[in-house]
């Protein structure tokens, strides 16, 4: 059986700090993204909502909130909560409903959004059982601080410099200047990046990723529906939404420790190694094969990471893959062409869902000035707080 | 001025012993696996269904694993213990035998360029903020020597 799903419809809000009501986002990518497939809005029978955490009740049933405003039309709905990686949780509901024959056309959303300045717990009171509420309460653990220890750790292990993290920011903010989606249009010089105020030792503000408003749909659908309105569409190849093996022996978040590997063997393959796996599995494909990929950045510093964890290059090697331009448009396999969250901010329950957009329009040629050569397949990867692993392989 | 109570900021996660501080973790008594923050229902180990567990005093030093620090206050929770705030560098230590790393606030007056990955630390008390009756105390992280110049 195959495991493909087409890719009809892509859509997206602009990213920024408007302020609205998330589902304003979130109607706008929808009806964006079914303009794109050409599919009307009562064709829809599933509807998959990423939440948001902070907007209250319609956050947590996101999928019905845009229904509603949508107007009803009787689909069926679910609304998936996995933290950074919800869209993905997204996405795979809805992949999972069109491979078992339950519907033909799903849209799958995420908007949301943001208050201003740090990620801070939600809802009020001591809730001193609650993790996310401790590390603020007893560390003043911020979001930061963790891509601080992330970027110290790469430092140390492997001689990174704050100039690899800089260029990173150079290279992401040059494309994102020529995404209309993008919040940041302005294209950093290293000068900018090393002059910015450091908010989590060795990171400076413009190497941290911002929060905004922002919102991405996608109008996903059988492959047999998918022939009747398009030739040779791009199609969903692999969803992985893993989680950590035990013991997770490296620090995530919102945690004050890792996993003890005193009493059990630690595992072959460390969580975030273990990410995109399943969904390169799925699709019959390897690292090798990828022409993009658009990676969490949450930091510039995390970046790098990424290209390792994704199997990219070995560890060790990121630095050099970004600075021999394999990594940059024009090189091998570009990262980041989107402008990454360095030029979006993280619209938390969009992101991963604007990460297959951008594949999608990559890999039908679509993407202006930003355009990969020729690309035919790219993979998405992702974290969410909690454990939840995120990867999409997106192909043509 | 009557004394402040000192009260630990979490309850049961650490000893308030001056001469010798303990983070207090539990040990699943079917698997012997450990846990810190404490687990005191089910044992996470996948391949045990224990519940139950004993206190266990987890090693007080350990090697640098990274840091960083906050430049910035952060939101709420957080409470500063100085006003205009203060930055202070966060350590995250590996202890040896538990083979876990643990997070922790670095003491008072020592930066991230005191700091080098690898370094001996040791765990000590400090004060995480104060309101009018209480001292809230908090495990700090400390180098056991200053850094060599390198």
């Amino acid at each position: 059986m195959s495991s493909e799903v087409a890719i009809l419809g892509a859509g997206m809000h602009p990213w920024g700090k408007w302020g609205r009501n998330f589902v304003e986002y979130g109607v706008h990518a929808a009806r964006e993204a079914m303009k794109d497939a050409g599919v009307e809005w009562a064709d829809v029978q599933f509807v998959a909502g990423a939440e948001t955490i902070r907007n209250g009740y319609p956050g947590y049933v996101s999928g019905a909130s845009v229904a509603q405003a949508l107007g009803w039309n009787g689909a069926q709905v679910t609304s998936s909560y996995g933290a950074c990686a919800s869209g993905s949780q997204a996405i795979a509901t809805a992949r999972a409903q069109i491979l078992a024959g339950l519907c033909d056309v799903a849209l799958v959303v995420g908007a949301d959004t943001t208050p201003k300045g740090f990620f801070a717990p939600t809802g009020g009171g001591d809730r001193t059982r609650d993790p996310d509420w401790l590390r603020f309460r007893v560390l003043g653990a911020t979001n930061p601080v963790y891509f601080g220890l992330y970027a110290r750790r790469r430092m140390e292990l492997y001689g990174a410099t704050e100039d690899d993290f800089a260029r990173v920011k150079v290279k992401n903010s040059r494309c994102g200047a020529d995404n209309p989606y993008a919040r940041y249009k302005k294209s950093f010089t290293m000068e900018d990046v090393l002059a910015s105020p450091m908010v989590s030792d060795p990171l400076r503000l413009l190497q941290i990723c911002a929060t905004s408003d922002g919102g991405a749909a996608l109008v996903l659908t059988s492959l047999d529906y998918a022939k009747k309105h398009a030739t040779d569409p791009a199609k969903i190849a692999g969803v992985s939404t893993i989680t950590p093996q035990y013991p997770n022996t490296v620090i995530e978040m919102p945690n004050f420790s890792t996993d003890s590997a005193f009493g059990v063997g630690v595992p072959d393959t460390p969580f975030r190694d273990s990410i995109a796996k399943p969904a390169y599995e799925q699709a019959g494909v390897g690292p090798e094969d990828m022409n993009l990929a658009e990676c969490y950045d949450l930091s510039s510093a995390l970046e790098l990471d990424w290209y390792e964890n994704l199997g990219l290059c070995k560890p060790g090697e990121a630095e050099k893959l970004l600075n021999d331009g394999t990594t940059s448009l024009g090189g091998r396999v570009p990262v980041n062409v989107s402008g990454g969250l360095g030029a979006f901010g993280e619209a938390i329950p969009a992101q991963a869902i604007a990460q297959v957009c951008e594949l999608t329009w990559q890999v039908r040629g679509q993407a202006g000035k930003r355009q990969v050569e020729g690309a035919r397949a790219g993979v998405t990867v992702n974290q969410g707080l909690f454990g939840h692993g995120s990867s999409v392989v997106v192909k043509r | 001025m009557t004394q402040k109570t000192r009260t630990p900021a979490v309850e049961g996660w650490f000893t308030l012993d001056e001469n010798d501080p303990r983070l207090l973790g539990t040990r699943c008594t079917k698997c012997e696996n450990l846990f810190f923050p404490r687990e005191e229902t089910f044992c996470r180990n996948p391949a045990c269904v224990g519940t139950e567990f004993e206190e266990v005093k987890l090693g007080r030093r350990g090697r640098l694993w990274s840091f960083t620090n906050n430049c910035y206050a952060p939101p709420e929770p957080y409470v500063s213990p100085k006003d205009p705030f203060e930055p202070y560098a966060i350590a995250a230590v590996e202890l040896e035998e538990e083979k876990m790393v643990v997070l922790g606030q670095v003491v008072p007056g020592l930066g991230t360029q005191d700091l080098e990955a690898g370094m001996e630390m040791e765990l000590v008390l400090g004060t995480l903020f104060e309101d009018d009756e209480n001292e809230y105390v908090v495990w700090q992280w400390r180098p056991t020597e200053e850094r060599s110049q390198a």
